[in-house]
């Protein structure tokens, strides 16, 4: 019902900052595509390009093959959800609901019957009557959803609609957004977030937007299992992953690196002869990090540890290594703090990266 | 000339250090009798701490007090007396009052004056605000429309003479509003002496002047509105017109009422301009300028306060209700 492309869309403010460049993006009908990233890389500006309210500076963005660039927001068949709510708030729940219906001028009807239905869905029914004002923070998150409902659009967006929802709530308001998303197999979805675990349970796809571009775009386990660089490999995945820098030393079907710590790791990547010397950093995630048995990868005393009961942080800084790590044990291990410890990881598990790109082979 | 510039700026030295001096004798007086240390130190602070406000409060209370709501009073009483003040008359004031053509015709002139000032300023400053928001040189718009502001009433009202200006048909037109008429092929009229409509041309002089207040405080009011609203009514389909009557001006309801309702009390108090431009002739007559009237021509005090009264009569629910507002608006 509704593809987006975007091909080389770029943003730039006033002719000279440059916010976004490249951007190549196909999305599908009825995907939920998540837009990922730090901070100020320019998520809500993708989106709000998307939505018309911000002008595309260069490239064409398309629904349906049918250019955008130039369309008003309103003709789009896109329904915006903010972060902020943006509910009228002179208006009641049911005038915020109906009021894009009012200005298509539909009959009363029909408007009382999509209302009703979008607060049903979105249990809102006892509230109808109230001003945005007098309901708490999830509710208004919901009114601001039904606004979106009741227009029926092609798309929906998001722009980080739970950041401003406490703990338990943002994770109830997100099972209900899948739930929502489930129900209307058809409508293309685009959420944006700076919280990757939104991103890695809601998503068909994710896009990880950083430097002006987009770093990687792929499903969710995609990204964990196989970053395509070291930007992406330590934005997904909680704590980040460790980078240990070292030298190729053997290459073939699998690579050999001498770390500079003093270890070896056999990562299961192939590389070709000449990568023979190449500095690279191998990236082992904390939580495939396990107690060593045989030889280690990494060994280091432990500064500090966090419990939490079903598995324990461990940080330590290796010798010879520059940055701090941290490994993920399950279960708990309360005792170790201080002592020496012997870590070491799959082959299949370390990823290899040179110049902040992985040398995995695509495909 | 050189003594009243000393004798002002010893006042004004003087007042100042009178009120420093004041609050810092004062607090220290305070302390001295409830000091914070001994036995008693938690329920002297205590106490302190609830009188301290008063005793800085108390030089503003006592001169509003004294020139405020004694004036208050004393119209009340000076309502009752005869032309000098001294002989009880009783009601006669008031019964005069009722039966009196002129005044009725002021009270009368003031409702229309009522009606129409801080509707149209209001009206024109919310336009001139929103259409001024989005362009480039609209500061510069903003300060023209604000300039009046600081022109006195009377300042104004020659102004305005000048535009209203009549001369005999033939002579040069130096009036404004006649050199356009006449230029156009009409007949130059003597615009405030047109009874019932000469009213709205006086009043004109006062919209010129408030439209720019009424600017400013809408201007500031809307841009607090989140810029978020006003893109999820562009996306739900709203146009310009409607985003700003349906979604911008009843953000700002509460502003328009209290600048509606300052504008009201600035227009029941209208005088300098109807001074000025007419003294009350051909039926502009307004209260306070009736006032004034009794006041200083006919020298009647009865009468001149029971007008006053009436005034104020007029001007308090306003106040109230305006401050009201106001305190809401905080919240
Ligand atoms: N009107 C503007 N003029 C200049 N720079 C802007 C403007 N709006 C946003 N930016 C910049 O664009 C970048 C991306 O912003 P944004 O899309 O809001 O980031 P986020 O990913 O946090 O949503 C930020 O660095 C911000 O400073
Ligand atoms: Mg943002």
């Amino acid at each position: 019902m509704a593809e987006l492309k975007l091909t080389d869309v770029a943003k730039s403010y006033g002719g000279k900052v440059e916010v976004l460049r490249d951007i190549n993006l196909d999305i599908k009908t009825g995907e939920l595509v998540v837009f990922v990233g730090p901070s100020g890389c320019g998520k809500s500006t993708l989106l709000r390009m998307i939505a018309g309210l911000e002008k595309i500076t260069g490239g064409t963005f398309e629904i349906d093959g049918v250019p955008m660039n130039d369309v008003p927001p309103a003709q789009r068949g896109i329904a915006m959800v903010f972060q902020s709510y943006a509910l009228y708030p002179h208006m009641t729940v049911r005038d915020n609901m109906a009021f894009a219906l009012k200005i298509a001028k539909k009959s009363t009807d029909e408007i009382t019957a999509a209302v009703e239905n979008a607060a049903r869905i979105l249990q809102l029914t006892d509230y109808l009557d109230r001003l945005p004002k007098a309901l708490s923070g999830g509710q208004r998150q919901r009114v601001a959803i039904g606004r979106a409902i009741v227009r029926d659009p092609k798309v929906y967006l998001f722009d980080e609609p739970l950041s401003n929802l406490d703990a338990a709530l943002r994770v109830a308001t997100r099972i209900e957004i899948a739930q929502l998303k489930e129900s209307m197999p058809d409508s293309t979805m685009i959420y944006v977030t700076h919280d990757q675990v939104e991103a890695m349970t809601l998503a068909d796809r994710i896009v990880v937007l950083a430097n002006k571009g987009i770093a990687q775009v792929g499903s969710p386990l995609d990204l964990y299992e196989r970053p395509d660089n070291e930007f992406v490999a330590q934005f997904i995945g909680s704590p980040a992953m460790n980078l240990l820098a070292g030298k190729i030393s053997a290459t073939g079907a699998q690579t050999t690196v001498t770390l500079e710590s003093g270890g070896t790791a056999t990562v299961a990547i192939p590389t070709e002869a000449d990568q023979l010397g190449r500095a690279v950093n191998v990236g082992v995630r904390p939580e495939d990090l396990v107690l060593a048995e045989g030889t280690p990868l990494i060994g280091g005393t432990v500064d500090f540890i966090e419990a939490l009961g079903e598995v324990t942080l461990l940080y330590f800084s290796a010798e010879g290594g520059r940055d701090p790590l941290i490994a993920k044990l399950p279960g708990i291990h309360a005792g170790l703090r201080g002592k020496r410890v012997d870590l070491s990881a799959a082959s299949d598990k370390l990823h290899l990266f040179a110049d902040g790109l992985s040398l995995r082979p695509k495909g | 000339m050189l003594e009243q510039i000393t004798f002002a700026l010893g006042t004004m030295i003087a007042g100042v250090f009178g009120c420093v001096l004041y609050f810092f004798m004062s607090n220290k007086l305070l302390d001295a009798a409830l000091p914070a240390k001994g036995v008693n130190a938690g329920r002297n602070i205590n106490r302190a701490n609830r009188i301290r406000p008063w005793l800085f409060m108390f030089p503003a209370l006592f001169i509003l007090g004294l020139y405020l709501v004694y004036p208050v009073f004393n119209s009340i009483w000076l309502s009752l007396h005869n032309r000098s003040g001294r002989t009880w008359v009783g009601l006669d004031n008031w019964v005069w009052l009722v039966k009196d053509g002129k005044f009725r015709e002021s009270l009368f002139n003031n409702i229309l004056w009522l009606i129409t000032v801080p509707a149209l300023a209001t009206f024109f400053g919310l336009i001139a605000a929103a259409l001024t928001d989005r362009i480039r040189w609209g500061n510069f718009a903003k300060s023209l429309i604000f300039m009046p502001m600081a022109i006195s009433f009377v300042g104004a009202s020659v102004i305005w003479k000048f535009v209203y200006d009549y001369r005999a048909a033939g002579q040069e037109q130096i009036g404004l509003l006649n050199a356009i008429v006449y230029g156009f092929g009409g007949d130059p009229a003597a615009w405030i002496t047109l009874p019932f409509w000469n009213n709205f041309f006086l009043m004109a002089i006062l919209v010129w002047i408030q439209t720019g207040f009424a600017m400013v405080i809408l201007s500031a009011a809307l841009r607090g509105i989140s810029e978020e609203t006003i893109e999820a009514a562009i996306l739900d389909g709203a146009n310009p017109w409607q985003v700003f009557w349906k979604i911008k001006v009843p953000q700002i309801w509460g502003t328009v009422a209290v600048v509606w309702t300052t504008i009201t009390v600035t227009v029941l108090k209208i005088f300098d301009i109807v001074l000025a431009m007419t003294n009350g002739q051909w039926g502009t007559q307004v209260l306070a300028n009736y006032m004034f009237d009794w006041m200083f021509r006919g020298n009647d005090y009865g009468r001149a306060s029971a007008i006053a009264l009436v005034i104020m009569l007029m001007v308090t629910p306003i106040m109230v209700w305006n401050i009201r507002n106001a305190r809401k608006e905080d919240i």
